[in-house]
């Protein structure tokens, strides 16, 4: 078993000091740690993620990781999925990486409701270019490709993925790191695709730190026990647009549903020591005399 | 009767390909060897589909334009088709559609005396056809019954009324040969049968014509397989989701054409740098962008070597027909998982979608093991700087291993790395590798030689021109060359086979000689480039006439 100081690594830190990704790094480290409390093989473990600042996270955790492109986090967890149901599967991506341009598969992996867990590091901004606006930023954000503001309204991630049939739906903030734990871990035993979005500042580029330490509001989580029309989910993730109003912004668990995952539905391959692909392959040719 | 070849034409949704193909059938039943062209526009209904049909005792890997037979479902078959008959030919036609000289045969009629649909039409074309080419009733009946699947009684019924019309039997008697039936396979069924000899755990495709045909039939018979199909997103998703199931330790491989190929370059990258297996099969159209869909051009040769930003290390492969189709997917999968690159298999709509008698080969040669690490190793590093540059690969579950595998550039355990001499010393690794590549191929057979040896005289092809150029240089007496590998190139075999050759031409489908080019990179000289663009394949005698003009 990994202790935190085991489950990181040599690599040097390069976050800005007061980044919000500190936050989710701790809050990843305490998740990990205590599943293998409960019993779970480090070895089971595997991370994917982007690029961008969030991206770094991978080299920050030992344990097996995939570090993708730019909008590719989806695809290769589904991958490594199809390839071995076993694995806890964690995806990471930024808000660019998830909401920009790697849209479509985020939709199609709720769609799908592929069993892996995936974390957006949403702070609004695109920190490692050096601060532009992203899918998120509110309207008029005045970023180094807007210098007279952001033409566009933000999208709400958590309607989008509501709407796509995630069946896990939640939102943290780096700034509480107790409760973003414990939606990564309520997220990595949900059984399907659970989609958390984390409200993290960037201390540089976009500094949202007092403005959500005002505004963060914990709601009760949806749960088995505590289940939430999907209706009442969507009244909640509407309460705040991801604009600058000042407005209360409700975090946690806003839904979650059972149905069956990608991996169940697919046709899935035959133990290969019990296939016989030579006979098989003679009979296929057989039948196309 | 030594060989027959027969067109039969109609409009999209008259069951065209599917008629065509089970005459195919019925003549390789009678021991002949088959090549079967299928020539069909972007629609699903109206316009002009044929198929030709060519059945020959001797080896046949391709068609001519001319036939013995036209079967005419409308009446474009015969106005298009009628200076392709050969002189003592005949045209089988519906008289009840269409205006012809030659053998009306009612066939609107007898569907609807059986109450069949329009589409059965295509089934009284194979009755009649049978009563022509002289083939017992029975044999027609037998390979009816083994490609209808829907309402079989009637369709048998039909066929019967269309045999028995007609008067003149064995005008073309196609007798059995006595030899054992083979299966007629097309070059993307053979490069999937291929795929799973080389351990094929998982197909994701997005689909594109001309290579859907890859992922149907996988789907088809994927249990059966042990073979799991996705149809994901986009091409985009595919190709990541491949590298991701590589990662994850199972073989997958994914196929596109084009248009869906230039969509998985930053794949292609990602694959080199993070040293993750994949094969992705490039089935080409006639470009560019959308083009001529379902139309055939070897135009995308240099792109399949280009592919990819960054120095990637690289496979291509370009199997010429079904047989090699199948050994070379063989290898992709193999060489893929043995030297963790990327590895394009080039095919295009002319091998894709022809289907040829499918003879399958010997044992295919081994390939060594994958280096696998072992936990009595010492620590796992992925990316561990050996002295042939390939890391042993180990997947995440493994107990006492952490698998960081990236697309930066990295350190020996994973980690990022940016300094100078991290960057030369990883460079350095692959490059290694690529050497190690280059020394395996040297061993492996890449080029193959037709023809008379002394000849002075050599056409270099590639790809889906095998056929015509195989049968259009024995009928001239010249030798040709095909290289089936075209990266890492086999520079070295090519040069040794064209010392003391006076003339060399070189024959492809694209409109500015890649082949040529790249020949001519490496310091070959090629004295006559011979094109065809039109989004058709070589045929023999076609490409013996313009050989015979570039040698006049």
């Amino acid at each position: 078993m990994k202790d935190i100081k085991a489950l990181g690594t040599y690599a040097e830190n390069t976050w800005c000091p007061g980044c919000g990704n500190f936050g989710i790094l701790s809050a990843l480290k305490g998740a990990i740690k205590e599943l293998q409390e409960d019993g779970v093989p480090i070895e089971r473990v595997v991370m994917v993620s982007g690029i961008g600042c969030h991206a770094k996270i991978v080299d920050y955790v030992d344990v097996n990781s995939f570090y993708s492109l730019h909008g590719r986090v989806i695809p290769p967890l589904t991958g490594i999925k199809l390839a071995n149901q076993d694995l806890i599967a964690i995806g990471h991506a930024g808000d660019g990486d998830a909401y920009g341009e790697g849209l479509e598969h985020l939709i199609f992996a709720a769609k799908r409701n592929l069993d892996v867990t995936f974390i957006v590091h949403n702070n609004r901004v695109y920190g490692l270019t050096t601060g532009q606006f992203t899918p998120t930023s509110p309207l008029g954000f005045k970023g180094r490709s807007t210098p007279g503001g952001s033409p566009e309204e933000p999208i709400n991630p958590l309607e989008l993925l509501l709407a796509s049939g995630a069946t896990f739906v939640a939102r943290g903030y780096s700034g509480k790191v107790q409760h973003l734990k414990g939606l990564i871990l309520a997220g990595i035993r949900h059984r399907g695709f659970a989609f958390i979005d984390v409200l993290q500042p960037c201390f540089t580029f976009f500094n949202t730190y007092e403005f959500y330490n005002k505004l963060v509001e914990v709601i009760e989580d949806a749960n088995n026990e505590n289940y939430r029309p999907i209706e009442e989910a969507y009244r909640l993730v509407r309460a705040w647009s991801y604009d600058l109003s000042e407005t209360r912004i409700p975090i946690g668990i806003f839904y979650t549903s059972k149905r069956p995952t990608f991996e169940e539905r697919l046709q899935t391959k035959k133990d290969s020591d019990s296939l016989d692909r030579d006979s098989a392959i003679g009979a296929i040719l057989e039948s196309m005399v | 009767m030594s060989e027959i070849s027969i067109l039969i034409g109609g409009k999209a949704g008259d069951g065209i390909k599917q008629a065509a193909n089970t005459i195919a059938r019925l003549l390789g039943r009678q021991g002949y060897n088959i090549f079967f062209y299928d020539d069909y526009p972007s629609l699903i209904r109206g316009g002009h589909n044929f198929s030709i049909i060519r059945a020959s005792e001797s080896d046949c890997l391709c068609h001519e334009e001319e036939v013995e037979i036209i079967v005419a479902l409308n009446q474009d078959t015969v106005d298009r088709h009628i200076g392709d008959l050969r002189p003592g030919g005949v045209i089988i036609y519906d008289k009840d559609n269409v205006e012809a000289q030659g053998i009306g045969v009612p066939m609107d009629q007898i569907v609807k005396e059986h109450s069949g649909i329009p589409i059965m039409r295509n089934t009284a074309a194979i009755g009649a056809l049978g009563a022509l080419l002289d083939i017992g009733f029975d044999s027609v009946e037998e390979i009816i019954g083994a490609t209808v699947k829907k309402a079989l009684e009637v369709n048998i019924a039909i066929a019967r009324k269309a045999y028995d019309t007609i008067e003149r039997r064995g005008v073309f008697p196609v007798p059995s040969t006595g030899r054992k039936a083979l299966p007629l396979v097309t070059g993307n069924e053979a490069i999937a049968l291929g795929a799973v000899r080389g351990g094929l755990d998982l197909y994701i495709a997005y689909p594109m014509t001309p290579a859907s045909s890859i992922l149907h039939f996988l789907a088809d018979h994927g249990e059966r397989l042990g073979v799991t199909t996705v149809h994901p997103e986009s091409e985009i998703g595919a190709a990541l989701m491949v590298i991701g199931a590589a990662y994850g330790g199972k073989r997958a491989m994914t196929g596109t054409s084009g248009g869906g190929f230039a969509l998985m370059t930053e794949a292609i990258s990602l694959s080199a740098q993070s040293e993750t297996p994949m094969v992705i099969v490039e089935c080409q159209r006639t470009g560019p962008s959308t083009g001529v869909p379902t139309y055939t051009m070897q135009a995308d040769l240099k792109f399949c070597l280009g592919a990819g930003h960054g120095d990637v290390q690289r496979i291509v492969m370009a199997p010429g027909d079904a047989v090699e189709a199948y050994e070379w997917s063989y290898h992709a999968l193999n060489a893929a998982w043995y030297f963790q690159v990327p590895v394009l298999l080039l095919s295009d709509k002319h091998l894709s979608e022809s289907a040829f008698s499918f003879k399958e080969p010997g044992p295919l040669p081994e390939w060594p093991g994958i280096k696998i690490w072992e936990n009595n190793d010492g620590p796992y590093n992925r990316y561990m700087a050996t002295g042939d540059g390939i890391s042993p690969m180990a997947f995440p579950g493994t107990k006492g291993a952490t698998v960081k595998a990236t697309s930066y550039e990295h350190d020996e355990y994973g980690i990022t790395a940016e300094d100078a001499k991290a960057v030369q010393f990883m460079q350095e690794k692959r490059l290694r590798k690529a050497k190690a590549i280059r020394d395996h191929f040297k061993g492996m057979k890449t080029i193959k030689e037709y023809g008379p040896e002394d000849s002075d005289v050599v056409l270099i092809f590639w790809g889906s021109t095998k056929g015509a150029a195989v049968e259009a240089c024995k009928g001239l007496g010249i030798r040709s060359i095909q290289p089936l590998v075209l990266e890492p190139f086999p520079e070295e075999g090519l040069k040794a086979l064209l010392r003391g050759a006076r003339k060399v031409l070189c024959a492809e489908t694209n409109a500015t000689g890649q082949l040529s080019c790249l020949l001519r990179c490496y310091g070959i000289e090629v004295h006559e480039t011979i094109l065809r663009y039109d989004g058709r394949p070589f045929t023999p005698k076609g490409l013996k006439k313009a050989i015979e003009e570039a040698l006049r």
